[in-house]
């Protein structure tokens, strides 16, 4: 009886995004798509860079690769705007439309680089602090570092 | 095999993992249960994937066709 009711309830995978760049960002995006996919619910935490990517004025503009891989940065983008690859955000805004994905700001890094949640992108759900977020990944079946 | 209506068809051919899964699912949800959803793809990951999501969600795969360079998957949508 006990299996039948734990089996009932959302599993959940959690993600930290540290990272803020174009190439780290994809797959915060795509996991989260594949996650709802399999009927999971996603918490995900935005912090330092991360949370900088989800600026307004950055969602879009934003083409920063990793610094190892840096010299590949202009031909990774032609390709993709070649291949019609949607962007990273419109990836991610695209798994919130079908399941349960919610977005998290860091209120630490917001209250160091003096923001509001007026300056995040609208799929930013709610500013927390790390507790409140570890609260709500304590249960995790999946969770990741990106 | 047997000729089934098909209510919508959703061309993903060109849109990478896991975006023809993600337009499956986006149209399934709008669909009417009993109604028959065919998705084109040319994403590999779609062979796997689509099917294992059809059988989790409860739907019922119909269909898999190869048609060279491009599959297509026909779903009743089951509740």
């Amino acid at each position: 009886m006990n299996n039948l009711i734990t089996k009932d309830m959302s599993e959940k995978m959690s993600i930290i995004v540290f990272s803020g760049t174009v190439d780290k960002l994809y797959p915060v995006g795509i996991l989260a798509s594949g996650a709802v996919a399999m009927g999971m619910d996603v918490d995900i935490f935005i912090t330092f860079w991360g949370l900088n990517a989800f600026r307004k004025d950055q969602v879009t503009k934003n083409t920063k690769i990793s610094k190892d891989f840096e010299e590949m940065s202009g031909a990774m983008m032609q390709m993709m705007q070649a291949k019609n690859v949607p962007s990273w955000y419109d990836i991610l805004k695209r798994a919130k439309e079908v399941g349960n994905v919610k977005i998290h700001a860091c209120s630490m890094t917001m209250d160091l680089m003096g923001m509001t949640k007026e300056h995040l992108a609208d799929v930013v759900d709610d500013v927390v602090g790390v507790g409140s977020f570890i609260d709500l990944a304590k249960d995790s079946k999946i969770t990741l570092f990106i | 095999m047997v000729e089934v209506k098909i209510n919508r068809t959703v061309d993903a051919r060109g849109s990478f993992c896991p975006g023809p899964l993600m337009e499956l699912i986006r149209a399934v949800k709008e669909a009417q249960v009993g109604e028959v959803i065919e998705v084109l793809s040319s994403d590999q990951g779609s062979k796997r994937d689509i099917p294992l999501w059809v059988s989790k969600a409860g739907h019922i795969l119909l269909n898999v066709n190869d048609n060279g360079g491009y599959t297509s998957f026909i779903v009743r949508k089951a509740k």
